[in-house]
C-alpha cells in the first residue's frame, strides 16, 4: 500500500518534471485555429518543413473561436504561437489576449473566402440583393406594419416580382460551420441593415437602454429577448446585441434545409433540383463551375477578381496571428509566417491559389510581407 | 386407462413434426444471423482491401531533367546552403515543357506541371546535394507523378466518363498514354506509405509518424495501466476485507469500464494539459488518458482470472507454510497469468482503436514529423485515418483504407499474440 502511494507521488513529480522541461523549450511551432484556413496553412507548413531544417510546424483545426481562445490563454511554450481565423480578432478577444499577458499581437491578412449562393446549370441565373436574401431567409422579417413577424414568404416572387415562381429552398451549412456563421453575419445581418428600423437598432450603445426597449416594442422584438440577454452576459446589452440576436437567426420552417458540412452533397442536390439554392465557400464554385453557376449578388457576380476587390458583399477575410514574444524562443515562427506570405505561396502561381485560396494584390500583399518581417503590433 | 394412453401417444406424435419443425426453424434462424453477420463482414473487408490495395503501388514518370545551372539560379561551385534552395520546381517545369513542346496555353501548362508530384522537388535536390556535378547535366530521372496522373495509371479513372467530372483531363491523359507507350512510366512499391508521415498530397502521405504515435502513447499505457490493474486486482482479490468500501470500490471499477471514452479525454484535458501543464498532443497524455480507460478492463479481467484459480492451490501452499504474498507471488499470480494477458492485451487493442479522448488533448492535428519520444507531439493511427477521410483530396480515399488495412493487420496480430501467450503458459 505504501509503494502504491509512493509510486503515485513518483509519478506526479515525474509528469509535473517532464511538464516543466518541456515548457522551456519547444522546437516546434504550434498552430491552432480556423478550419477554412487549416488546408491553407497545413499546404504551407508541409513546404515549410520539407524545404527548410525547421521541424514541420503542428496544426489542429479547432476553429477561429477555439483557437483565439487558446491563443489568449498565456504566453509559454504550452500556449501556441500562431492561431489562424476566418475573421477578424473581436475587440473583447484582444482585450482577453492583453490581460493574460499576451500583450504583442501580429495580425497577418492572408487572403479572402467568398460564399457563393449557387443553383444548378440547368435553371436560369439569379440576381438576388442582400435585403432579398435577408427576406427569403431571416427567421423574422418586418410585415406590412413594420413590426416583426416569422417569415410568410414560401416563393422568391412573394418577395420581388421580378424573380422566378419557384418554392424557397436553400441548402446550406450547420450552424457549427464557419460558412454559416460568415453568412448569417454578411448576408442576413447586410439585408437587415438595408432595413431603417433594424438599422436604427443596431446602432444604440448600452447605456441607451429606454431607447432600446422603445426600439424593440416598436418592431415587435419580445422584451424577453433583453432581459435574457442581460441575464446570461450579466451586462446590458447593446442595440447591436439584439440586433444580431434577431438579424442572424435562420428560418427553420423547412425553408432553409441543413444539408451538412459535405459540400459535394450539396452540389449533388442542386444538380438534382435545379429549383433550388445552395451556399458553399467559392472555391467549390470555381471546381464544379459545370454543374452550377453562382448567383449576383447586389448586382456583383462572385468571381475571383470582385473577390478579391471586395466588391462581392459576402465575401471575409482570412487572418493569422502571431504570438510576438514566442519569436526567437520558438524556432520558426516568422519564417514560417514569410513562408505563407511569400511570392511563391501567395503569389501570381502561387502553391496556395491552386488549393483556393483568393489572394490579396500585390501592393497589400508587400505591405503585409514588411509586416511580418517586422513584426508590426496589432493595436485595438 | 389404455385408450387414454394411447390418444396421448397420438397426440404427441402428430405435435413431434410441428416440434422438429420449430427446431429446424429456430436452427435456420440462427444459420441465417451467422451467415448476415459474415456477409457484412466480408463486404467490409472486401470494400476495405479493394480499395486499399492500388495505395501499396506508387507511379513514376521518367522525366529527361535538365540540371541547368541557370533555370536553378545558382552560379558554378555554390555551396550546399545555396544549392538547396535552387529552384528545383522551375527545373522540373522546364523539362516538362521541353518533352512537350506543343504545349502552349497557360491551362494545359499547369495541367503539365500536376502530373509531378511536388515531393519529386525533394528528391531532385536530394540528388543535386549528393552530387553536385549533376548540375549543368541532362539525365533520366524517374520523378514520383502526382496523385490524379497516378489514378488514372492506376486505370482508376476511365476516358468514358464525362471530362467536367473528373480531375485528370482529356489532355492529360493524352500525355500519360504517350508517356507510357514510350516505355517512360513505373509502377513500385510504394515504401513511401511506410517511411513517411502526414502530407496534404496524397502520394506522399505515410503513416509512419502515426504509428510510431501509436507505439508511444500504447507504452506508456502498457506501462501504466498492466501493472496498476494487475497490483489492483490482486490486493483487491486476495487482501482487501469484504466491507462496504470495497464493494463500492467493485462498483465503481465496474462502472468506469462503462464510460464513453471521450470523458476520459476532458478528464486528461483538466487534469494533466491544464493543471500539470503537461504538454500537448504528446503520447505521454495519450497513453495516460487510455490507460484511464483500459484500466478497468484489466482490473475486471484480472479479478476474473484470480478468482478462477482453483482455491486447492492456495490451501496447498498456505499448508507448506507459504505466506499469503508467497502463496500470491509464486502460486496464485502465475496460474492466473494467461487470463491477465489475454486481458489486458484486448485492452491494448481497445486503446490502439481510439480516437475520441485524443481529440480533446490536441492529437488530432496535421503532424509531419514522426515522434522520437513520448512528449514530442504526434498523432496516433486510428486519428491519421479519420483526417485522411475527412480530406478533399480524391487521393486519399485509397490511403484511408490502405491505413485501415494496417489498423486492422495490427489489431488480429494483438489478438494473436493473446491466444499464442494464453496457450503457452497454460501448457507450462
Amino acid at each position: 500500500m505504501n509503494k502504491q502511494i509512493i509510486g503515485a507521488l513518483a509519478l506526479t513529480v515525474g509528469m509535473t518534471q517532464i511538464g516543466s522541461v518541456q515548457a522551456q523549450g519547444r522546437d516546434n511551432v504550434s498552430i491552432v485555429g480556423s478550419s477554412t484556413v487549416y488546408p491553407f496553412a497545413t499546404v504551407v507548413a508541409e513546404r515549410f518543413g520539407r524545404s527548410t531544417d525547421f521541424k514541420t510546424p503542428k496544426i489542429e483545426s479547432t476553429g477561429s473561436g477555439g483557437g483565439l481562445k487558446l491563443f489568449c490563454k498565456g504566453v509559454g511554450a504550452n500556449t501556441p504561437d500562431i492561431t489562424n481565423s476566418s475573421r477578424r480578432i473581436k475587440k473583447s478577444e484582444y482585450d482577453q489576449c492583453q490581460e493574460n499577458g499576451v500583450t504583442d499581437v501580429v495580425e497577418v491578412l492572408v487572403g479572402f473566402d467568398g460564399i457563393a449562393i449557387a443553383n444548378s446549370r440547368q435553371a436560369p441565373k439569379l440576381s438576388l440583393s442582400l435585403k432579398e436574401l435577408y427576406m427569403a431567409l431571416a427567421k423574422d422579417v418586418p410585415g406590412p406594419d413594420g413590426k416583426l413577424i416569422a417569415n410568410p414568404y414560401k416563393n422568391w416572387k412573394d418577395i420581388n416580382p421580378a424573380l422566378p415562381a419557384t418554392p424557397i429552398e436553400v441548402l446550406g451549412p450547420p450552424p457549427t460551420s464557419g460558412t454559416r456563421d460568415a453568412f448569417a453575419e454578411l448576408a442576413l445581418g447586410g439585408g437587415a441593415q438595408q432595413i431603417p428600423a433594424l438599422k436604427a437598432l443596431r446602432g444604440l450603445g448600452a447605456e441607451q437602454a429606454d431607447e432600446i426597449k422603445s426600439a424593440m416594442a416598436a418592431l415587435g422584438i419580445p422584451a424577453g429577448v433583453y432581459t435574457s440577454y442581460e441575464e446570461s452576459k450579466g451586462k446590458p446589452p447593446k442595440g447591436k446585441d439584439i440586433f444580431k440576436t434577431i438579424a442572424y437567426s435562420v428560418r427553420e420552417d423547412g425553408a432553409f434545409i441543413e444539408a451538412g458540412e459535405n459540400d459535394n452533397l450539396i452540389v449533388q442536390k442542386l444538380e438534382a433540383n435545379p429549383e433550388a439554392l445552395g451556399i458553399f465557400g467559392f472555391s467549390f464554385l470555381e471546381e464544379n463551375g459545370d454543374k452550377v453557376q453562382g448567383s449576383m449578388i447586389g448586382g456583383v457576380e462572385p468571381t475571383f477578381d470582385t473577390i478579391a476587390d471586395g466588391d462581392y458583399p459576402v465575401s471575409r477575410p482570412l487572418y493569422f496571428y502571431i504570438k510576438a514574444a514566442h519569436v526567437g524562443r520558438i524556432p520558426g515562427i516568422q519564417e514560417y509566417a514569410l513562408e505563407f506570405t511569400s511570392e511563391r505561396a501567395m503569389g501570381e502561381d502561387g502553391y496556395l491559389l491552386e488549393k483556393g485560396l483568393i489572394p490579396l494584390d500585390e501592393d497589400e500583399l508587400e505591405q503585409i510581407q514588411a509586416d511580418v518581417a517586422a513584426l508590426k503590433r496589432l493595436e485595438m | 386407462m389404455s385408450k387414454e394412453t394411447f390418444r396421448n401417444t397420438e397426440l404427441i406424435q402428430a405435435s413431434l413434426k410441428k416440434r422438429y419443425a420449430r427446431e429446424k426453424r429456430f436452427q435456420l434462424y440462427g444459420q441465417l444471423a451467422v451467415l448476415a453477420g459474415f456477409a457484412f463482414l466480408f463486404i467490409l473487408l472486401f470494400d476495405i482491401v479493394s480499395k486499399g490495395t492500388p495505395a501499396f503501388t506508387q507511379k513514376y514518370l521518367l522525366v529527361d531533367v535538365h540540371f541547368s545551372a541557370d533555370k536553378l539560379g545558382v552560379a558554378p561551385g555554390a555551396g550546399e546552403e545555396e544549392l538547396s534552395r535552387a529552384n528545383y520546381s522551375g527545373v522540373i517545369k522546364a523539362s516538362l515543357r521541353e518533352m512537350f513542346p506543343d504545349v502552349s496555353s497557360r491551362s494545359d501548362k499547369r495541367r503539365l506541371y500536376r502530373m509531378v508530384s511536388i515531393g519529386a522537388e525533394y528528391d531532385l535536390r536530394d540528388q543535386v546535394l549528393s552530387d553536385p556535378g549533376l548540375i549543368g547535366q541532362r539525365k533520366d530521372v524517374w520523378l514520383l507523378a502526382h496523385s490524379e496522373a497516378a489514378s488514372y495509371l492506376k486505370g482508376q479513372v476511365s476516358r468514358e466518363s464525362p471530362e467536367a467530372e473528373r480531375r485528370v483531363k482529356d489532355v492529360q491523359m493524352d500525355w500519360l498514354d504517350q508517356l507510357r507507350d514510350d516505355g517512360r512510366t513505373r509502377s513500385a512499391f510504394n515504401t513511401l506509405f511506410f517511411l513517411e508521415g502526414d502530407s496534404r498530397e496524397p502520394e506522399l502521405a505515410g503513416i509512419r509518424a502515426a504509428l510510431q504515435g501509436s507505439f508511444f502513447t500504447l507504452l506508456v499505457t502498457f506501462l501504466l495501466a498492466f501493472p496498476v490493474g494487475v497490483f489492483a486486482a490482486v490486493y483487491l482479490e486476495e487482501f482487501a476485507p469484504r466491507n462496504r468500501i470495497t464493494d463500492l470500490i467493485e462498483i465503481n471499477i465496474n462502472n468506469l469500464a462503462a464510460v464513453p471514452s471521450i470523458v476520459f479525454g476532458l478528464l486528461g484535458l483538466a487534469v494533466f494539459i491544464n493543471f500539470f501543464e503537461l504538454p500537448r498532443s504528446a503520447p505521454l497524455v495519450g497513453g495516460i488518458v487510455l490507460s484511464l480507460m483500459t484500466l478497468p478492463t484489466i482490473i475486471i479481467t484480472s479479478r476474473a482470472a484470480i478468482q478462477a484459480v482453483s482455491p486447492s492451490i492456495r490451501e496447498a501452499a498456505l499448508g507448506v507454510g507459504a505466506s499469503k504474498l508467497q502463496t500470491v507471488f509464486h502460486h496464485v499470480l502465475p496460474v492466473a497469468m494467461p487470463g491477465i494477458l489475454t486481458g489486458s492485451i484486448i485492452g491494448m487493442a481497445q486503446a490502439l482503436g481510439e480516437s475520441a479522448p485524443l481529440l480533446m488533448i490536441g492529437m488530432v492535428a496535421f503532424i509531419m514529423d514522426s515522434p522520437a519520444s513520448v512528449t514530442d507531439p504526434a498523432t496516433v493511427l486510428p486519428v491519421q485515418i479519420f483526417l485522411w477521410a475527412d480530406s478533399p483530396e480524391r487521393g486519399f480515399t485509397e490511403k484511408t483504407s490502405a491505413a485501415i488495412m494496417v489498423l486492422m493487420g495490427f489489431l488480429i496480430l494483438m489478438n494473436a499474440l493473446a491466444i499464442y501467450l494464453r496457450k503457452r503458459f497454460e501448457t507450462k
